[in-house]
């Protein structure tokens, strides 16, 4: 099965039906998927903090939201996810593209690649890193019932090496 | 006439729309004027009130949205100007009481004293926009246009009290009126 269309699968499994987006490269290919399939609503936004807010208001009015985003987002979202999203309990996944890791020619994207994990620790956020396109199907097909149950942000994190 | 009087003046106009309030005080004194089921209280992450207000119009395209938000706010998240106009929600009214000053931190004064932010507004491509003294507002509500309206006032803050219900009782209570119909 082929990377982004094992998210995709787990996407619809799950239900999103609203997913609010900064693109990466490496998301390329699922994004032009998202934006393509009529039952789901996309926003491309100007800076993922925004896109909190967006996927807050979506989820009140009905939608199973997602954002989409770098791992540099979350560094963008930290005070929307914490007195948003966590202070209201709103369900939301975040799919990310986890720059920085193993095979990362970028050197700008090490120092926040390497922070992701232990900020989404500090912040008490649960996350998954699926290794490959079956495992990251199930996981991404599970994650509104993750979020659900959690009452905290659902993450995925691919990192290069996953793609 | 202070921020208080102006959504005072703006409450006068609203039936059964979602209405989003931005953070700080704007929330106690739209509590102290008029609490109703319909009203989101954004109590924390400043910038974003226009933003959920967005997701929300996005959501649910038969029911108007009202965003009450601030020019210290709308300065904090410029970038939602433009996504706002490029989804074009023709149900959300977008409210800037504009007092030019952060008034819940002490009225510092902020740029929105040196910039039209309703000039910002055209430049980004909005047709529907006014000054509060210049409309009817429920009419401009209830048109078919996503919509932008500087309320000018005085800076200065009420006596208004906190909040005395929780965030997911704002939650709770918001999400089943929008649930019910």
């Amino acid at each position: 099965m082929d990377s982004s269309d094992a998210i995709y699968k787990g996407l619809k499994e799950a239900g999103i039906d609203f997913i609010v987006s900064v693109p990466c490269v490496n998301l390329t290919k699922l994004l032009n998927k998202i934006d393509e399939d009529p039952e789901i609503t996309h926003v491309p936004v100007t800076r993922e903090e925004e896109g909190i807010g967006i996927c807050a208001g979506a989820y009140m009015g009905g939608k199973k939201a997602a954002i989409m985003m770098q791992n540099s987002g979350l560094g963008n979202s930290i005070n929307a996810l914490k007195s948003l999203t966590e202070l209201y309990h709103f369900s939301l996944v975040m799919i990310m593209s986890h720059r920085g890791t193993e095979g990362e020619q970028i050197c700008g994207q090490v120092p926040m690649g390497e922070s992701t994990t232990l900020l989404l620790e500090a912040m008490g956020y649960p996350y998954i890193k699926p290794e490959t396109p079956r495992e990251a199907k199930e996981v991404v097909g599970n994650s509104w019932t993750a979020t659900e149950e959690s009452g905290k942000p659902f993450s995925v994190l691919l990192e290069i090496k996953y793609w | 006439m202070y921020r208080k009087d102006a959504i005072e003046k703006i409450m006068e106009n609203i039936g059964d729309e979602l209405v989003v309030c931005n953070i700080g005080v704007p929330c106690k004194e739209l509590y102290a004027v008029k609490d109703r089921v319909e009203n989101f209280y954004m109590i924390g992450s400043m910038g974003l009130a226009s933003s959920i207000g967005l997701g929300l119009a996005l959501a649910q395209p038969d029911k108007k949205v009202v965003v009450i938000d601030g020019d210290g706010s709308v300065l904090m998240n410029l970038g939602s100007l433009v996504t706002v106009f490029v989804q074009n929600p023709k149900n959300l009214t977008w409210i800037i009481i504009n007092n030019g000053a952060y008034g819940s931190t002490g009225n510092q004064d902020t740029y929105a004293q040196e910039v039209n932010l309703l000039d910002v507004a055209k430049g980004v491509g909005f047709e529907d926009v006014h000054n509060y003294e210049d409309i009817d507002l429920e009419k401009v509500i209830n048109n078919d246009m996503c919509s932008v309206v500087n309320y000018q006032v005085k800076a200065g803050n009420s006596t208004a009290p906190n909040l005395d219900i929780t965030p997911e009782e704002i939650k709770e209570r918001f999400m089943n009126e929008i649930k019910k119909n």
